[in-house]
């Protein structure tokens, strides 16, 4: 049952995503570039689809709070709350690929229905990007608890 | 404001965000593509088959919108395919950095008011801009 609304969520995202003109990188582009204001080439399509996106689950988000899911025993709520470099770090080398392209995760991935070649590759280097991080991440914890043992049993002397 | 389509883009958000909501109201998880990719590439993996779900659902999308007739456009990419690798790269490991993307962070994280994502969605969205400043109108791309 929770499989099958995970597929009928995702469905209706990728519907989303398809109706707003999201899937296409171009019109992503053309909401990113400010400078095109004055000449009104610029497409604030965007800014509607997040505000439109932000009431609906903003409502639903709202009607979640007060009940358990009906599918699980808990709500799996975001515990995180601290605004730290990786956050900023993050954000800042994402926000340089969407530029680049005009292509964030979900219509990446949408648009792999298309079988474009270039979109493939995308999807690809993707998640070698992000395996990248938890390699990286994993190892750095790693040698940061073994610091942190060594400076505990110096200090034990 | 030529390429504006507020219609479309209302009822497509609106869209987006009933998908937010109901897969907090059945599933009790957050719809951000980013964490949910991420959950799929875990060694220990549990919960494997609904993040399958969710992106065969997202997929499945524009397949059935072709199929019935709805135009659906093969995505123009830049020609430099070290561009299109550098992008992705930088797109995987920046989202897995900062844990979430447009999805989790602009839409679910804002829509419960997360401090740490109206941030993360305020400096991708800045950086973005000055991308696309740059390459359009400084080096010309």
């Amino acid at each position: 049952m929770r499989t099958a609304a995970s597929l009928l969520c995702g469905f209706i995202f990728g519907c989303g995503l398809v109706v707003s003109g999201m899937v296409r990188p171009a019109k992503v582009l053309s909401f990113l570039d400010v400078l095109a204001i004055p000449s009104g080439g610029w497409d604030p399509s965007l800014a509607v689809v997040m505000a439109a996106a932000l009431a609906v689950s903003g409502l639903g988000y709202v009607l979640a709070r007060r009940s358990v899911p009906l599918l699980d025993t808990r709500a799996h709520w975001p515990t995180q709350t601290q605004i730290d470099r990786p956050l900023v770090a993050g954000a800042v080398l994402f926000g340089i690929g969407w530029g680049l392209v005009g292509l964030c995760p979900g219509p990446a991935i949408a648009n792999l229905a298309t079988l474009s070649p270039a979109v493939v590759i995308f999807v690809v280097a993707m998640v070698v990007g992000t395996v990248a991080h938890d390699l990286w991440w994993r190892a750095a914890s790693t040698s940061a608890a073994e610091s942190t043992l060594l400076q505990a049993s110096a200090a034990d002397g | 404001m030529a390429n504006f389509t507020p219609i479309s883009a209302a009822i497509g958000g609106a869209l987006i965000g009933l998908s937010a909501a109901l897969l907090m109201l059945l599933n009790g998880r957050i719809a951000g593509v980013t964490g949910i990719v991420a959950g799929l590439l875990e060694p220990q993996g549990n919960g494997r088959a609904w993040r399958a779900a969710f992106l065969l659902g997202l997929i499945a999308a524009p397949v059935c919108a072709a199929l019935l007739g709805y135009p659906v456009q093969v995505p123009q990419l830049p020609q430099s395919m070290i561009t299109v690798v550098a992008a992705g790269l930088l797109v995987g490991f920046g989202t897995r950095l900062s844990n979430g993307c447009t999805s989790g962070h602009g839409i679910c994280g804002i829509a419960r008011l997360s401090p740490r994502s109206l941030v993360a969605t305020g400096v991708f969205m800045s950086t973005a801009i000055i991308v696309v400043a740059l390459t359009r109108h400084v080096f010309g791309v």
